[in-house]
């Protein structure tokens, strides 16, 4: 395995930007990966509020959705992005991970506490699991360095449900599993029970493919996953099997964290735990490589790209058998709905969205990392498990790279929700909230974002090689004031606005970019007279290096 | 991509077949426009029965095998 490449492709940290505070190479905050191969740090970015709270600028709530330029001079754009997980080690996670004092510091119930190896589940739990409504539900409670090993998974979450082979069992979890909304955490959003059903009643033996891919560079929400709780992960899977009657599940986890897994799918079998079989696939290193039929394509010729499919894959799919394709996360999601039920699961969340959700929060926020949140918890309050904004902050790039620009202030008070988020035709899409800071160009990290996603085309539709390469290339000059030609470029948008590639891919992209021309609109002008209101340096939203010229 | 109706047939590109060649937008200009690289763009809405001969004729003729009328 590559660990520098791993570093540089998945994460795009800012290898290309000098003047940062010195650091060790490709740290990423709770869970990133680590610098040497096989030697997770499962930091943890709850610690969040803890650690010193304003060595570096004023109050983080306020002070970073106020505009007080100044305070942030001098402080590398994205220091936050930046940050050392050291300077926060030591101080655990006793804030900053709920987002109710009281749920904070009143509950000194054994499982809150951070960390121990072996640690009982509280009084009210009956034995296993969380209470229905603490946090995190997923990941790990506490610090920790080391995947979740199958002990202490039982341990914590109680046995693996039993698995009927029978039809009213199927029909019953499923129904449980819609009255439950679980909606897919890959992007899509898709309702998790009706692939269910699909797959289900094809009326051919189906196979499980658990995307654990990530192809979106800054997205680590997945590989913190894997990384921590694998067998959550795996759990899911092998009830996603019984479900739609396959004996056998693939789970394509990222290459940083594949090893973890395959590690954890040996420890199952030694325990001789499941019956289905579970294969462990290195995922291709590449943006489209995540969609569904990408992913299959993957397994089976190698060929991370998407490719045209006559049937639907749940009817044939992977070998040509009914395939179910669900994001990691979805399935850990499903392992406990499997063990507790729709009630316990929508005891957080919203009434139409449910559930917790990972979110990878990025960008200018103090400790940027992977973290688990209520669905419909405001904006702000999402970044503020983040420690907050770094700084004032301008815009937003809400879902991922596919996801939607939208002006910070105005996003700042709206539920984190599909539902919430509409009003500025945003979605949640995979988790993904990179903060730009108000001294950055919006424009100029558009360009760059887009100029990446238009490499990362998988090079089958000649309108998203030709067309993504020429809007890319028009945002470009528009960033560096050469041009000023918005007509080409939006007949271009409109030319490529929907359904004109085999995948989503140009869609997005194009998506993204219409956010970026409607949110950045004072900049356009601006840049059109040769000016630019950016003072820091491009790249506060990471691509990788090797996408820059 | 598509064309749809309410009743009658709609077309679709398989894009990752279709290399640009352009000769559908020849055949049955009224439904689809090649955008600036040369790929075809299908209207909107339904295949009108007059110009099922000529959509037929659009599949039969793509070099690529890359467009279909769909029920």
């Amino acid at each position: 395995m590559n660990w520098a490449t791993t570093d540089q492709h998945s994460l795009g940290l800012a290898q290309d930007l000098p003047n940062r505070e010195p650091r060790r190479p490709g740290r990423p905050v709770r869970g990133a990966w680590a610098t040497e191969p096989g030697q997770w740090r499962g930091d943890t970015g709850r610690g969040g509020w803890a650690s010193e709270p304003d060595q570096r600028h004023g109050e983080p709530a306020a002070g970073g959705w106020a505009s007080e330029p100044d305070q942030r001079r001098g402080e590398p754009a994205a220091g936050g992005w930046a940050s050392e997980p050291d300077q926060r080690r030591g101080q655990p996670a006793a804030g900053g991970w709920a987002t109710e004092p009281d749920q904070r510091h009143g509950d000194q119930s054994p499982g809150r506490r951070a960390g121990r190896p072996g640690r009982r589940p509280g009084p009210a739990d009956h034995g296993h699991g969380r209470p229905a409504d603490r946090l995190p539900r997923l990941l790990p409670d506490g610090f920790t360095d080391e995947p979740t090993g199958l002990g202490q998974h039982l341990a914590e979450h109680g046995p693996i449900p039993a698995l009927g082979g029978h039809q009213r069992w199927r029909d019953e979890l499923i129904a449980e599993v819609e009255l439950a909304r679980l909606a897919g955490r890959g992007g899509a959003g898709f309702p998790t029970a009706r692939k269910l059903a699909a797959v289900a009643s094809a009326g051919r033996r189906a196979i499980v493919v658990a995307n654990g891919t990530e192809g979106e560079p800054i997205s680590a929400k997945d590989k913190v996953l894997l990384a921590q709780a694998p067998h959550l992960v795996l759990d899911g899977a092998v009830v996603a099997a019984a479900l739609v009657g396959a004996n056998e599940a693939v789970i394509v986890a990222h290459p940083a964290v594949s090893d973890i897994v395959a590690a954890a799918v040996a420890e199952r079998r030694r325990a001789r735990l499941d019956r289905i079989r579970l294969r462990v696939v290195p995922a291709a290193d590449q943006f489209v490589g995540g969609e569904a039929s990408a992913v299959v394509n993957w397994i089976e010729r190698g060929v991370p790209k998407p490719i045209a499919t006559p049937q639907r894959l749940s009817v044939r799919g992977l070998y040509g058998r009914p395939t179910l394709v669900q994001n990691v996360e979805t399935l850990a999601h499903l392992a406990l709905i499997a063990r507790h039920g729709a009630d316990w699961f929508r005891a957080v969340g919203t009434a139409s969205e449910p559930g917790s959700m990972l979110v990878t929060l990025a960008g200018a926020v103090r400790y940027p990392g992977v973290y688990e949140i209520a669905i419909g918890t405001s904006v702000a309050d999402v970044l503020g498990q983040a420690g907050g904004p770094s700084g004032p902050l301008s815009a937003l790039l809400i879902g991922g790279y596919f996801g939607t620009w939208v002006d910070s202030a105005a996003a700042a008070t709206l539920p984190f929700s599909t539902e919430g988020l509409r009003a500025l035709g945003a979605h949640v899409g995979a988790g993904l909230v990179a903060a730009l800071p108000a001294d950055a160009c919006g424009l100029v990290e558009t360009a760059r974002v887009t100029r990446y996603l238009a490499g990362e085309s998988a090079g089958q539709c000649g309108p998203c090689v030709f067309g993504l390469d020429a809007v890319a290339g028009q945002l470009e000059r528009l960033a560096d004031g050469r041009g000023d030609d918005l007509r080409l470029l939006n007949r271009w948008i409109g030319q490529l606005r929907s359904g004109r590639g085999g995948c989503k891919h140009p869609d997005v992209t194009i998506g993204m970019v219409r956010s970026a021309l409607t949110v950045f609109n004072a900049e356009l002008d601006l840049h059109a007279q040769g000016w630019c209101c950016g003072t820091a340096e491009a790249g506060v939203i990471p691509v990788p290096a090797w996408s820059q010229s | 991509m598509t064309a749809r109706t309410g009743h009658g047939t709609r077309l679709r590109v398989n894009m990752i077949a279709c290399d640009g060649r352009g000769l559908c937008a020849e055949v049955l200009p009224e439904l689809i426009t090649l955008d600036d690289w040369g790929f075809p763009i299908i209207a909107e809405g339904a295949v009108p029965p007059e110009l099922q001969g000529q959509a037929g004729e659009a599949v039969r003729l793509c070099p690529k095998l890359a467009l279909r009328l769909e029920r």
